[in-house]
């Protein structure tokens, strides 16, 4: 069979890199998960069982990573969601600039997350020379000045979902207005024509056409904001734990690498844990929107 | 309704339409500020001199002196020009590679009859769904096993396969006619040709679209370099960006600091404003078809 | 509702910015649709029949000139305030929402005291259902049914809140031939029903001739003739309307006039009293011919088409302008061609005669 030799080798590369970074993985951090007291040095262990889930789910460090990403998914994902249908219905409504804002609006996509995350510190940070730009403005406006990198928790929180929203914008933006724009004109004529309020327009004809997207941008947010680590890294520097504002991402890289790490059965069981949580998460999410979204 | 009432009507109408347009430029204009504003400040700081940026209590939006002395700094102090240098190897070998693999696998699942074709593809579509983080570990103690720590090959083996761009470059693929492939077998083109010659020049826009989505993915990628390595002259742009923030410049220089911030994030905003168009598309089509 | 458009004119910048001109799609329309009546806008593609729909639903500005509703200017009133149906093409159903909410719609919109409570607007729901024939089918969404059910639908949507005017763009071009016949005719009864003064746009001169009271021929954004469908078809006045109006179309023949005859090819055709000499389209209408050995216009013949009681005669000639004449013949008085050539005679009111450089009707006495 030259014919199925001829695919068998247009895979192999494909095949061979899957099976070793993608297969094998995903079974052994299974086994990881289970392996009681792994050590690294010497790779060895001494039992099997839950030890690792436990004592991950004890861990003052993970439960407050835990916290702080649920924080981060139930503030961003609803507000940037928002926020971004709002500016692409804007968007979708105006001629003049209209290349112009789009063109601004997607820059956060292309740039490094890092290195603008360095920006927004310097914006926020209290230094020995400064308190910061914000914090300055918010002192102007007759407020109490805030240091938001090492200050308060909420106040960091807020730095952080803010970093968050500034950088999933682009895309969401960018998928809503190309949406907005998939929705045949006709209907806003014919709903016009029967006299309806723009916002009844909104709410009973571009919502349910655009919902689609509309819920796959809720499904991949709440997937992404999950994730999230590489922002706070960028906000609050590698040590997350010490700044109080680590992310189960971050616990599972912890436990991996760096200070603290070494401990790889202690990252498989996090980073299982959070799969579980996506997985539940994202189940419900197919479930609601059997109800609400509108498929053609 | 008499003639007056239109006149009223007429005029309220008119009143709307400018409140609604002031509306929406107003809401766009702040977003854009807000966008705008981090690049404009990283921008003015760079040029600022320390001693002056220092000086300022309360910062200023302008600057009268400006000077280069920060950039002089960010590549003499710190190896930047390293971690660039780095980051366009890393980005230019994983994108390459990625291409020929994918490529390969797209043109078996679509053009090429197999046995158990339709078993494999759907073990490859249901690897879609595992997150990165669950196999990051596995693959870290492997790296690190394999004593390709600090080593590209290292850093860019685990990424140069992607299941979802062979599913997006395999849909596009089965688009082209069956025909074509029935023409060129006649004339007696061979597969890796034809695959050549026709596939891949139609499916142009899939593969940019591909390459645009990686290129933006390796250029920020931060924590699988930052697993892997640890001596800096294998340091990506991201990395080398954190070891600035912990490390810095031997004491804390923002004006140089965001230096560097300008000089990493140039080359993307550069090709972006270039190809804006084409890479807007590309990512509402990798984005949407997902 | 009486509309009168007075110098009613649209332009469009032209799309290729760097051409400084700009696109008339309407030009100078001054016509008055009578209270009551169903109006065909009739016309070739990008003639400007669907900007004319625009500009009376409100949709669209107009350039220079007014629109009255009665005797309301509504010209720069918005469409929500003009109190008209409008159905599209595509009928643009919601297709999210099932046929009942679909004509609720617009009674949802209502405010103030036009205010409805559910019952009310159930009420008028099922009325307007019933008029055209749909309330069997409330709970269906607009995927769910044919092509022709969704405009059944779309009409009811529209009436359903009792526009003072009707408008309809190219409502059956959607549909199948078969279904095109059954919802003209159904389109003729609603509208006799209901009394809506309705305006539709078609390039169908089939469709429009059958069910229009009045028909408006346009052209480039200029109207030519307005008129009953009959009037416009035995009396058009110009070679574009004529050409426009009837299946098939009329036969048209370079020819000339002299000494108060019409001659193709140096035959004399027919009579043309009254005429003055000069160079003429001839236009015969395919009724228009009689087979006649003797008859002076000899064409070589092709083929014939049974179409059952008429014959259709396919010949051509070397004076005639186009592919291939077409003559329908009562099938009995077809004759054998002879050597390949048929000649016929005409019947004079089925010719029309236009001037060669404007196009225009030249009247003779019959």
């Amino acid at each position: 069979m030259k014919k199925n030799l001829t695919a068998w080798l247009c895979l192999l590369p494909a095949v061979a890199f899957l099976l070793v970074f993608m297969v094998y993985p995903l079974v052994d951090v299974l086994v990881y998960s289970f392996e009681e007291g792994y050590n690294f040095a010497s790779q060895s262990y001494f039992g099997t069982g839950l030890y690792n889930y436990s004592y991950v789910l004890r861990d003052p460090y993970f439960i407050q990573a835990l916290k702080n990403t649920f924080i981060i998914v139930i503030i961003t994902v609803p507000l940037s969601t928002g926020i971004a249908l709002l500016i692409s219905l804007g968007l979708s409504n105006i001629k003049v600039l209209r290349d112009f804002y789009q063109t601004v609006y997607f820059l956060p996509y292309v740039t490094n997350t890092l290195a603008v995350g360095l920006v927004f510190m310097v914006l926020f940070k209290k230094t020995a020379y400064s308190d910061g730009l914000v914090s300055i403005l918010i002192q102007f406006f007759g407020g109490p000045g805030v240091d938001f990198i090492d200050g308060p928790y909420w106040a960091k929180m807020f730095v952080m979902c803010f970093y968050t929203i500034w950088c999933v914008m682009p895309f969401k933006i960018l998928i809503l207005t190309s949406a907005l724009a998939s929705v045949n004109p006709m209907y806003y004529k014919a709903a016009r024509v029967d006299d309806t309020r723009p916002f009844r327009i909104f709410y009973k004809i571009t919502l349910p056409m655009i919902s689609p997207m509309v819920f796959y941008l809720v499904i991949t947010g709440f997937i992404g904001a999950f994730k999230a680590y590489s922002d706070e890294v960028a906000l609050f520097g590698a040590d997350l734990n010490a700044a109080g504002m680590n992310t189960i991402v971050g616990y599972v890289y912890d436990m991996l690498y760096g200070n603290s790490g070494g401990y790889p059965s202690y990252a498989s069981a996090a980073a299982l844990i959070l799969f579980a949580i996506v997985f539940t998460i994202t189940t419900i999410n197919l479930m609601v929107s059997r109800k609400t979204v509108y498929y053609n | 309704m008499n003639n007056r009432d239109i006149k009223n009507e007429e005029a309220r109408s008119r009143a709307g339409d400018v409140t609604r347009i002031t509306v929406r430029y107003v809401l766009l204009s702040v977003w854009a500020i807000l966008v705008l504003f981090p690049f404009y400040w990283m921008l003015l700081t760079s040029i600022k001199s320390y001693g002056s940026y220092n000086a300022e209590y309360v910062p200023k939006f302008y600057t009268l002196s400006p000077t280069i002395d920060n950039y002089i700094q960010a590549f003499t102090a710190v190896p930047l020009a390293k971690y660039f240098l780095n980051t366009l190897i890393f980005t230019v070998i994983t994108t390459a590679l990625m291409l020929l693999v994918v490529i390969l696998s797209a043109f078996a699942f679509a053009r090429l009859d197999f046995r158990g074709k339709d078993l494999v593809f759907s073990l490859f579509l249901s690897l879609m769904m595992i997150p990165n983080e669950l196999v990051i570990i596995t693959n870290y103690v492997t790296i690190t096993n394999l004593n390709m720590r600090n080593t590209f090959l290292g850093l860019i083996l685990p990424s140069v396969t992607s299941v979802f761009y062979i599913y997006l470059l395999k849909e596009n693929f089965e688009q082209i006619p069956e025909e074509l492939y029935k023409a060129a077998k006649v004339d007696g083109t061979s597969d890796f040709r034809y695959l050549w010659k026709v596939m891949i020049p139609i499916s142009k826009p899939t593969l940019v679209t591909v390459v645009i989505l990686k290129v933006i993915e390796c250029w920020n990628s931060y924590i699988w370099p930052r697993l892997i390595t640890d001596d800096q002259n294998y340091f990506l742009v991201s990395n080398g960006i954190q070891e600035i923030r912990e490390n810095g410049f031997g004491r804390e220089n923002v004006p140089a600091m965001m230096a560097a911030v300008v000089v990493i994030s140039v080359p993307l905003v550069v090709i972006f404003l270039i190809f804006r168009h084409k890479i807007m598309e590309g990512v509402a089509r990798g984005g949407t078809k997902g | 509702m009486k509309i009168v458009l007075e110098h009613l004119t649209k332009r469009f910048p032209n799309r290729n910015k760097k051409i400084k001109d700009e696109v008339i799609a309407v030009n100078d329309f001054n016509f008055t649709i009578p209270d009551g009546k169903l109006i065909g806008l009739l016309g070739p593609s990008g003639c400007g029949k669907s900007t004319a729909l625009n500009l009376i639903c409100g949709l669209e500005k107009p350039t220079e000139g007014k629109i009255y509703f009665g005797d309301l200017d509504v010209t720069g009133l918005a469409p929500e305030k003009r109190g008209v149906g409008l159905v599209f093409q595509n009928y643009a159903l919601y297709p999210h929402l099932n046929v009942r909410e679909n004509i609720r719609f617009p009674l949802e919109n209502l405010r103030g005291d036009k205010k409805l409570t559910k019952e009310q607007m159930e009420e008028k729901v099922l009325e307007a259902a019933k008029l055209v024939q749909i309330d069997g089918l409330l709970d269906r969404k607009p995927n769910e049914m044919s092509g022709g059910q969704q405009q059944r639908v779309a009409i009811a949507r529209a009436l359903v809140k009792r526009p003072q005017v009707l408008l309809l763009d190219e409502p059956l071009s959607n549909l199948d031939a078969r279904l095109r016949l059954q919802t003209r005719e159904e389109l003729k009864r609603i509208q006799q029903e209901t009394g809506i003064t309705t305006v539709f746009v078609t390039h169908d001169q089939e469709e429009a001739m059958s069910i229009s009271d009045t028909i408006v021929v346009m052209k480039d954004g200029v109207l030519q003739q307005m008129g009953r469908p009959q009037e416009i078809y035995d009396e058009p006045i110009n070679l574009f309307v004529a050409k426009f109006l009837g299946t098939p179309q009329i036969n048209v023949f370079e020819g000339k006039i002299s000494g108060e005859k019409v001659f193709i090819d140096d035959k004399a055709v027919m009579d043309a009293k009254g005429a003055t000499d000069g160079e003429v389209y001839v236009a015969i209408r395919p009724e228009g011919f009689v087979v006649d050995e003797n008859g002076p216009l000899t064409c070589s013949f092709i083929n014939r088409e049974v179409m059952g009681r008429d014959t259709s005669v396919v010949a051509h000639h070397e004076r005639f302008l186009g592919e291939t004449i077409r003559a329908i013949i009562p099938s009995e008085e077809v004759i054998e061609p002879k050597e390949g050539r048929v000649s016929f005679s005409l019947k004079p009111a089925k010719v029309r005669l236009f001037d060669r450089n404007t196009e225009e009707r030249i009247r003779v006495q019959v």
